[in-house]
């Protein structure tokens, strides 16, 4: 979610002087959720969806038609006769540039922020921060046309980038400037990095870097730009040009496109405002939205989304990049309708309803130990090496492990014991006895990636008579015949000579035992402790 | 209360203790009784509730040498030891500590308090005193405090409060402990009962099962209780908090009709966001945001239902666009914590697409945790609960998924919901669910929900059939409901508060 702030005073002047719960409710329900409402401002929340909408002019253009206020009036382009000639020394995997000229803006502080916000939220979003491509404005007084964009090696590149106080070549650009050590990861290993060449061989920018401060700086001065776009993906760039273009018509400004000539020869006048078609069967959106509606609701309902409607027909606006398939068209209809005129419902479908066995089961364990008056404890998944190698002494190479995690839980738990002796470490001074117990799913086993659930009981004070009683309690209750026998080979925090293993069927469940004092010192406990931990597949198949 | 009932409810200890009332005195009457202390007390206490004394329990707090300070106080202070053998001139400071025979931690502890108080230091590795021959004999404040300990602590001077902080930090050499001090006075009603003689008083107290038997409880009186009297809580057994709730939204699914779907927590890239239309560049596929494990799965079990994936990725389903550009199978095998639990629903649909045709319809459920890599905090963590749904079915429709989230919303406690348009990468329309919370004045997100976009339905179920969905958070409801203020405390698993926490009363 991208967030934009819009003037209260402008809304109003589409919508009319309403309270503020009102306005609120106007752009949730035009998919734009207000998260924060104060004197002029309105911050509200854009979606990926809607990079159209990712300035306050965006937002307004849409509210315009949403209230009713307005039709969308199209665009005119007129032709500039100024060209972009893309060569082919471009990077191979950052082929595609397109430009334009809009004229007649009048830029204040103001303005020149607005452009530049818009340029870095598309950039963030659309374009994956600047992954797939970048954006760039320009005085269109300090250029020269034709205009060519280019590869060129790093070393002869040489402009002052913006805002910088002297001239740097293009690798000194990625070393020195701010904006270019942000970046210069997306043109790593690119043997020559791309740039904007006007026809008096003057070096415009380095894109999807930085713009040349000569060049390339719009200042309050500025009417007329010149704006381009480079990337890896034609058509999305066109949608971006579209995007930001139709953003300063809606400040005044006149369009001129220009032909733009890609490597593979293609030729485009740029930007292009046909409306895409998309055909929309009435039927299809009655069935999904549960309505009746005729041809002229839905041209009412689209127009206020902005869209031309005509038999069957959409005409959706070139700046719109959501609109795949027809379901894209008929939520537009549903958010025109009103959401909250939508009636809930919960149609007769006979159907019957099941928990699944494992939680069944789950639940029943729960209740006899309840029973029996354990606590159930519940615990991350994650956890720390700290927990489980150093204090519980497992083997450092068995854990799975995530990556890049932001805290120290960076491995899955492999079981639930370390866990429990943590709760008893950390609540020594709350009443005894404490009989705890946790059921959940423990990872990493012999074969590596290994899920299963696993129920933990644990006893301070407690003994293994104790512990072995309820197991066999809970056997008996289930039905289940526990192997419980002498074992040598046993996980290193039991006591030797106090510990059992359990089996069912043949099958190795877990141990049975008492704590070592050494490992309760570990955890900072005071009291013995008698633990069982076991696996629960065994319990689900039978 | 009569005299006679009053006689008819003392206790055997209060019994025994009420004649030694008129000494006043605590102490004695322990001494005089033969009773404990803690029985005296506790008799006392009865007393008290029956109006027949007046008790008073003080706290008084008495600074007391610790088990360090009774040895120190003897052999002297660890900087005193090693002051006697500094003072016989420089030495090196293993010989020092050898000599001092003082443990590591003393002899540190030592050096620092001599250094502060400029009477020795340390040159090239050597302990030099460097203080004047009379400081040697004058005592430290915190030795001539140590001398004058036991203290009550609410009376020592400001001199002494600054010796207490310096030994407190220090291990085992002061420690501080509560001492109570009882005092009483007889009432009008105490001042009477001691005139009785209690002695021919004969009250069955405890009714055993010879009396029972032998019916010798016949012509005796029971001795009263003090039923309003206080006694001592008791803890039971308890599912976790958020289980019962956990429990109680798996009922209202059941209820309603729903299948619970199971699956594990660890899962292909490929059900957690491929299946769901989830560009293979989009922002959440970053380690930034979610887990990933240095593993990759095995897509080759799953047969066309992979190529299918990539088709709709690639150019779409039914004549339309797809994101375009290639999908990556690699990124698809890549394991993750599962950052949702859709991943679920979208397998269960591709286990509808084996069914034959008129047997792929139904409703699912699951609900269990989640995961997105985050830091802690009092609202944020890495693990969260979500609940799941899904309706296949060939009339379902938007006001019907808004049906369904109202009626579990409205049985979770929140009685009025409102459904706000929002965007999800797989569902289209989409809907936001929000609450309104009395409390607070305000709405506030449940969480999201939308019919699957037909790239994600007709790649997994094989064919066009509306399916609704949802996938609201959990954690929103349990935090409301058991007024936690901070998210760590769900599995904080502090014993106290899971004895105490009131259960799910739905």
């Amino acid at each position: 979610m991208t967030v934009v702030t819009v003037r209260k005073s402008e809304v109003k002047k589409i919508i009319g002087n309403k309270k503020d719960d009102e306005i609120d409710h106007i752009l949730s329900m035009m998919s734009t959720a207000v998260e924060r409402m104060d004197n002029d401002i309105i911050e509200v929340e854009v979606a990926p969806n809607r990079p159209d909408m990712l300035s306050e002019q965006g937002i307004l253009r849409a509210l315009k038609t949403f209230s009713g206020k307005e039709r969308y009036s199209k665009i005119n382009v007129n032709k500039s006769g100024y060209k972009l000639i893309v060569d082919k020394s471009m990077p191979k995997d950052y082929p595609y540039g397109i430009s334009c000229i809009v004229k007649g803006l009048k830029f204040d502080d103001e303005k020149i922020k607005e452009v530049i916000d818009i340029q870095e939220k598309l950039g963030a979003t659309l374009l994956r921060k600047r992954k797939k491509g970048g954006i760039g404005l320009y005085p269109l007084e300090k250029i020269n046309f034709p205009i060519t964009l280019k590869g060129l090696k790093p070393e002869e590149i040489k402009f002052r980038p913006l805002e910088f106080p002297r001239e740097l070549n293009g690798k000194q650009i990625l070393s020195q400037h701010p904006t270019g050590r942000e970046y210069g990861h997306l043109v790593e290993g690119w043997g020559k990095f791309p740039v904007f060449i006007d026809n008096k061989k003057v070096i415009m920018s380095m894109p999807p870097i930085i713009n040349s401060h000569e060049v390339g700086k719009i200042d309050e001065n500025t009417k007329d730009v010149f704006i381009e776009a480079t990337g890896t993906d034609y058509e999305l760039l066109k949608k971006i040009m579209n995007i930001i273009v139709a953003s300063l018509v809606d400040i005044g400004g006149k369009v001129y496109s220009m032909e733009c000539v890609q490597i593979n020869g293609k030729k485009e006048n740029i930007p292009d405002f046909t409306p895409e078609k998309k055909k929309l069967n009435i039927e299809n959106a009655d069935k999904l939205l549960g309505l009746k509606l005729n041809d002229n609701d839905v041209k009412k309902l689209l127009g206020k989304m902005g869209i031309d409607y005509n038999k069957g027909i959409a005409l959706v606006p070139a700046y719109r990049v959501d609109v795949l398939h027809e379901v894209d068209l008929i939520e537009d209809i549903a958010i025109a309708y009103g959401y909250d005129n939508l009636v809930p419902s919960i149609p007769e479908i006979s159907t019957i309803g099941e928990i699944s066995k494992e939680e069944i089961i789950k639940n029943k364990i729960r209740e006899l130990l309840i029973g029996l008056g354990l606590i159930e404890t519940s615990s991350y998944h994650l956890t720390t090496k700290e927990y489980q190698v150093d204090k519980l002494g497992l083997k450092n190479n068995l854990f799975i492990e995530v990556e890049n995690s932001k805290t120290e839980y960076s491995i899955l738990r492999k079981d639930l014991s370390h866990y429990l002796l943590k709760i008893f470490g950390e609540n020594v001074d709350v009443e005894y006895p404490q009989e705890l117990f946790q059921i959940g799913s423990v990872f990493g086993g012999k074969n590596g990636l290994e899920e299963h659930d696993s129920l933990c009981i644990a006893l301070a004070p407690g003994n293994f008579t104790r512990l072995k009683q309820i197991l066999e309690y809970f056997g008996k209750m289930l039905d289940l015949k526990f192997e419980i026998s002498k074992t040598s080979n046993f996980d290193p925090y039991f006591i030797e000579g106090r510990v059992a293993e359990v089996k069912l069927n043949g099958k190795f469940l877990g141990y049975l035992g008492e704590v070592h004092p050494k490992i309760l010192k570990n955890f900072k406990i005071k009291m013995p402790v008698a633990l069982l931990e076991i696996n629960l597949e065994e319990f689900f198949n039978k | 209360m009569d005299m006679q009932e009053l006689i008819e409810s003392l206790s055997p200890i209060e019994k025994k203790v009420t004649p030694f009332l008129s000494l006043q005195s605590f102490d004695e009457i322990i001494e005089k009784s033969g009773l404990d202390r803690v029985s005296v007390l506790r008799a006392l206490e009865f007393l008290n509730s029956k109006k027949v004394i007046e008790l008073k329990i003080e706290k008084k707090k008495i600074i007391d040498l610790g088990t360090n300070g009774i040895y120190y106080k003897k052999k002297g202070l660890p900087e005193r030891q090693l002051l006697l053998i500094a003072e016989q001139g420089p030495v090196s400071l293993q010989n020092a500590q050898k000599q001092s025979r003082l443990s590591d931690n003393e002899f540190k502890a030592a050096i620092g308090a001599l250094k502060k108080k400029a009477l020795a230091d340390i040159k090239n590795g050597r302990l030099i005193f460097t203080g004047d021959k009379s400081d040697i004999v004058k005592k430290s404040l915190e030795e001539q405090f140590i001398d004058l300990l036991p203290l009550e602590f609410d009376n020592i001077s400001a001199e002494q409060k600054f010796s207490l902080d310096k030994l407190k930090d220090r291990k085992d050499i002061v420690i501080i402990t509560e001492e109570q001090v009882v005092s009483f006075t007889l009432t009008k009603l105490g001042k009477d009962l001691v005139k009785e003689d209690l002695s021919k008083i004969d009250l069955i107290e405890e009714l055993t099962s010879e009396m029972i038997q032998k019916e010798s409880w016949k012509g005796k009186k029971f001795r009263r209780y003090d039923v309003e009297s206080q006694v001592p809580k008791i803890n039971g057994g308890k599912e976790h908090f958020v289980n019962q709730t956990i429990d109680y939204g798996r009922r209202v699914w059941t209820e309603m009709g729903f299948k619970e779907m199971k699956g594990s927590l660890i899962q292909e890239s490929f059900w957690n966001f491929d299946a769901l239309f989830t560009a293979q560049d989009h922002p959440v596929r970053d380690l930034q945001d979610t887990f990933f494990i240095n593993s990759l799965g095995d897509l080759g079990k799953y047969g066309k239902v992979v190529d299918s994936v990539k088709k709709s990725h690639e150019q779409g389903v039914d004549g339309n666009k797809g994101w375009g550009g290639k999908w990556n199978t690699k990124e698809a095998e890549k394991l993750v914590l599962r950052t949702h639990t859709t991943c679920l629903s979208a397998k269960t649909l591709y286990e509808l697409s084996k069914l034959p045709k008129e047997q792929r319809r139904g409703k699912f459920f699951a609900i269990g945790k989640c995961f997105r890599n985050e830091t802690v905090d009092w609202k944020h963590g890495f693990e969260f609960n979500q609940t799941e749904g899904i309706v296949i079915d060939k009339d379902a429709n938007f006001q019907n998924l808004l049906g369904y989230l109202k009626e579990f919303f409205n049985k979770m406690g929140f009685p009025k919901v409102r459904f706000r348009p929002h965007y999800f990468p797989y569902t289209e329309p989409s809907v936001e669910i929000d609450a309104w919370h009395p409390v607070r004045n305000e709405w506030i997100e449940l969480g999201g929900a939308g019919i699957f976009r037909p790239e994600v339905t007709i790649a997994l179920l094989g064919e066009w059939i509306p399916v609704l969905a949802w996938g609201p958070g959990f954690d929103r409801i349990l935090m409301d409901y058991y007024e936690i203020k901070d998210l760590r405390e769900l599995y904080g698993n502090d014993i106290k508060q899971l004895r105490n926490i009131k259960i799910w009363k739905k």
